[in-house]
């Protein structure tokens, strides 16, 4: 009986002697920070299109216009760019650049730069060019189009875009300012230093990247000559901890700063915890239900409109989404321009029936594909049974997230239920995805659009209106045409936004400004403090 | 045996030669055979991965891609060639050391596995070592004292072992012994302020740490590695205590032992001297094996721990559709069963008696 009682005690007690008297507090100048970064392919602004990349991509390079991570609701403010003249017939801004910031290697930020990295990401032609090309460049006229002359760089657009549109386009990760001689000198094969940009960064933003250990953790060191100041925080160390339950226990025990992936549960824990407040940030991702009319059922305009009112919005946002997500039915996130405030539909199981009888509608059944994470699955779960209580059967398939985008891209997803992120800080970003498809034949091959996705024909004078609202010179007609365009959708698109995603950030007391990026960008550490 | 030969020591040099001979063509069936088992796993793990209803293009292009960038990252990951090509071209690579770039890190495979591989390897290896001190013991003493009080411990060890979700307990080994107790590290291999601090020489941070002689980082990294390190060795223990009862009640029941027995040999002798020494053999198989099951098998273990290892390196590139990284982390896995095997295999023929 002794021996291997005596051998565990043994391991213990030599545990115990080993470990370390307190594990708790980050260092003062370092902030420590647990997420889910198992999204980064690549760090290259030009591709990087996941979340945690950009947030990477936040913080070590610079654009010509940026957002105020203290003043958010400001919008784009001057970066790079310390002041821009549109042209009298709209077609071009001229820029003009600040010569006090350097890059990381030393090297000035000139407008050559700035025009040099705008022409290669669309000579890339990567997933995120369309944020570009949408302003009618092609790797045949960038170099045209875009040009620089001493400190200043003009942009010539093919239309006369609204100057909020192009410059709220320019705040993205793909507008990244790049170090031109730094990334050139590291071509392969006429990449344009695509290779070497995946897992290094030649930027001029506040922070230096110093490691990336793809599914462990990011490094990142302040860079000390920065022109808007060095930031407080010399470190920033971003670890990826996958389970919410570790990112609490690491929290709770003053192992890191801040805790990024927290579920309900946790937050709910959490929060009476000393030491530890949660920070709720609504984010920028709208959770939506398709419905695809290639099946014949969803087609019929009644069955769409009875779908909206069987859906449990205060159900669902008060127990298994609970904070982090609120109802929001429109297609524009809180935090845009233009967004409308009104939520027409309500959870009505009679008005539902009604709709449907009134149709001659008695019952029938749809398969649907939903990825095989928790909320999705229990979001198609609580519709399957207000569903039932009309007659009509939901069939829930399973799948991994790779498997249902597929069939989704195929358009063959007949209720899609999943989430939706905005590309770039303008309202044409979701409006020209949600509600604009010119061609809704199979040949059109419109994959990145969610109309096309749901063969939703949008009518003509929506796809209009669409384009048109990117025409807008004045900021505030603008906004209005925007929420026309989201009355007509709420009223008849079979695509029904349903909720908006808030992040709840779990952060140590003495973490000050926090900011994950709201709605409309990246996280940024620049502007973050750690006092006591 | 050699007729011709008109001297002895003729004889003897033929003999040796003959031998050489032997043992050159066992070795080189030894090689034919891992690489003809090697070129077949990798064929069925490629054919898995091609089924699979995944699309490796959307990781790469992401939702928003156009059909255009689509079909270029298509012909630019050669999925146009025919499966036979893909397949070929692939082992021609392997064969010059290229085991091909992962989409879902953007880096080489190769660099990836060096990367991932050390970590999981220092904590099989500690887990397997604490299954192995405290497995073997256990179950020679459960099978000396049958039906006795340790026995039955034993029993429920590994009865709790068998059938214990691992991520269950390593939560609430998390919990208690980090959370409550504070007496181990957090998730992940290392405090924070160690992070990549001390010089990359071996992968292991433990054998790295005492390399460059800083006790701080090597106290910090063993006290995140006891926690998982524990929760594997309890598994293999489970499996070792009661694989070395089995052999020892069998040894025990032979006659041999009832001799030692009546001629008066203590029982510690008995046990240990005679018995022991005998199971010694198959019992380095099932450690081998066991070491391999946690080298692959670790995967939840490295989940709940942010473990950054091979197992959730080749799971998270199983859903992605990363073959790549699938292929080349099978790779290793197979190199390592394979070379596990043949250590087992030269310690049995050093420890066989019968052998010579």
């Amino acid at each position: 009986m002794t021996y291997p009682l005596t051998m565990r005690a043994m391991l213990l007690a030599s545990a115990l002697a080993l470990a370390p008297a307190a594990w708790a507090e980050t260092p003062a100048d370092t902030l420590v920070v647990a997420h889910t970064i198992d999204d980064i392919i690549s760090l290259d602004p030009a591709v990087s299109f996941e979340f945690a990349g950009n947030d990477v991509n936040n913080n070590t390079y610079d654009r010509l216009v940026d957002f105020n991570p203290l003043d958010p609701d400001a919008g784009f403010q001057p970066s790079l760019a310390t002041e821009w003249a549109v042209s009298e017939d709209g077609l071009s801004i001229t820029f003009t650049l600040r010569e006090d910031a350097t890059f990381h290697s030393g090297n000035p930020v000139r407008a050559a730069d700035a025009a040099w990295s705008l022409q290669r990401a669309v000579k890339l032609d990567k997933t995120p060019a369309f944020i570009l090309t949408q302003f009618g460049f092609t790797a045949d006229n960038v170099d045209q189009m875009i040009t620089a002359d001493g400190n200043t760089l003009t942009l010539t657009m093919d239309k006369p875009y609204a100057p909020t549109f192009v410059l709220n386009c320019l705040t993205a990760n793909i507008a990244s300012v790049v170090d031109m001689e730094t990334v050139m000198a590291n071509e392969v094969d006429g990449d344009m230093g695509n290779a070497w940009l995946n897992t290094n960064e030649a930027g001029s933003g506040a922070y230096v990247l110093s490691a990336w250990r793809p599914n462990e953790a990011v490094q990142l060191t302040a860079y000390e000559e920065y022109w808007q100041g060095a930031p407080e925080m010399k470190r920033v160390i971003v670890r990826n901890v996958a389970e919410s339950s570790a990112q609490r226990l690491l929290l709770e025990q003053g192992d890191i700063d801040v805790a990024r992936n927290l579920t309900p549960t946790d937050v709910e824990s959490i929060a009476a915890v000393e030491g530890v407040t949660i920070q709720d940030e609504p984010r920028g991702r709208i959770l939506y239900m398709g419905l695809n009319q290639k099946d014949e059922l969803l087609s019929n305009p009644a069955v769409v409109e009875a779908m909206k009112h069987l859906v449990d919005y205060e159900g669902i946002t008060g127990s298994f989404l609970k904070g982090q997500f609120v109802t929001h039915q429109t297609f524009l996130p809180q935090g845009y321009l233009g967004v409308l405030e009104e939520q027409p539909w309500t959870y009505d199981v009679e008005k539902a029936r009604q709709i449907l009888t009134d149709a001659g509608i008695e019952g029938g059944t749809i398969t649907t594909r939903v990825r095989d994470l928790r909320e999705y699955v229990d979001v198609a779960q609580t519709l399957q049974a207000s569903m039932a209580q009309v007659g009509l059967t939901l069939e829930i398939e399973q799948m991994t997230g790779a498997q249902v985008l597929d069939a989704y891209r195929a358009r063959e997803v007949p209720i899609f239920l999943g989430e939706w992120g905005p590309d770039y800080s303008d309202p044409n970003t979701n409006a020209a995805t949600f509600a604009y498809n010119p061609d809704n034949s199979d040949e059109a091959a419109a994959v990145g659009l969610l109309a096309w996705r749901n063969a939703y024909e949008v009518p003509a004078e929506m796809n209009e209106a669409t384009v048109a609202a990117t025409l807008e010179q004045d900021a505030d007609a603008r906004a209005a045409m925007y929420q026309d365009i989201q009355r007509q959708y709420q009223a008849e698109a079979p695509i029904v936004p349903l909720f908006q995603r808030i992040e709840q950030v779990g952060l140590r007391d003495g973490v000050q400004n926090w900011w994950s990026g709201g709605a409309i960008s990246s996280v940024m550490y620049r502007q973050v403090t750690k006092g006591e | 045996m050699a007729p011709t030969d008109p001297t002895g020591a003729a004889t003897a040099s033929s003999r040796r030669r003959a031998l050489t001979r032997r043992r050159v063509r066992s070795v080189a069936g030894t090689v034919l055979s891992l690489a003809l088992t090697l070129l077949g796993l990798l064929l069925v793990t490629f054919i898995i991965g091609r089924v699979m209803p995944i699309d490796p293009v959307l990781k790469v292009v992401g939702d928003r891609a156009t059909q255009a960038q689509y079909d270029a990252a298509y012909v630019a990951m050669g999925l146009d060639q025919p499966l036979i090509v893909q397949f070929l071209s692939y082992v021609g690579d392997v064969l010059r050391g290229d085991f091909g770039r992962s989409i879902s890190t953007g880096q080489p495979v190769a660099q990836d596995i060096a990367r991932v591989f050390p970590a999981t390897f220092e904590l099989a290896a500690l887990g397997t070592f604490i299954g192995v001190v405290i497995g073997v013991p256990l179950g020679v003493i459960a099978a000396a004292r049958r039906g006795g009080v340790i026995d039955q411990v034993a029993r429920v060890v590994a009865l709790v072992g068998y059938s214990m979700p691992i991520f269950w307990l390593g939560l609430m080994g998390l919990l208690i012994f980090y959370g409550m107790l504070g007496w181990v590290g957090g998730p992940g291999r290392q405090g924070i302020i160690y992070d990549g601090m001390v010089p990359n020489v071996t992968g292991m941070i433990l054998v790295d740490s005492l390399i460059a002689g800083d006790w701080g980082a090597f106290r910090d990294a063993f006290s995140h590695i006891i926690l998982p390190a524990s929760l594997l060795g309890y598994y293999s223990l489970a499996y070792i205590s009661r694989m070395t009862r089995s052999f020892m009640l069998e040894q025990l029941s032979a006659e041999y032992i009832t001799t030692a027995r009546v001629k008066g040999l203590s029982e510690r002798a008995v046990i240990w001297g005679h018995a022991f020494r005998n199971i010694a053999i198959p019992l380095v198989t099932v450690i081998a094996l066991s070491f391999g099951s946690l080298l692959e098998g670790s995967v939840l273990t490295e989940i709940i721990f942010s473990w950054p290892g091979l197992g959730s390196y080749i799971t998270r590139g199983l859903l992605s559709g990363d073959m790549n990284a699938v292929l080349g982390g099978t790779v290793v896995v197979g190199v390592c069963f394979v070379v596990l095997n043949l250590f087992s295999d030269i310690l049995y023929r050093f420890l066989d008696p019968r052998s010579t």
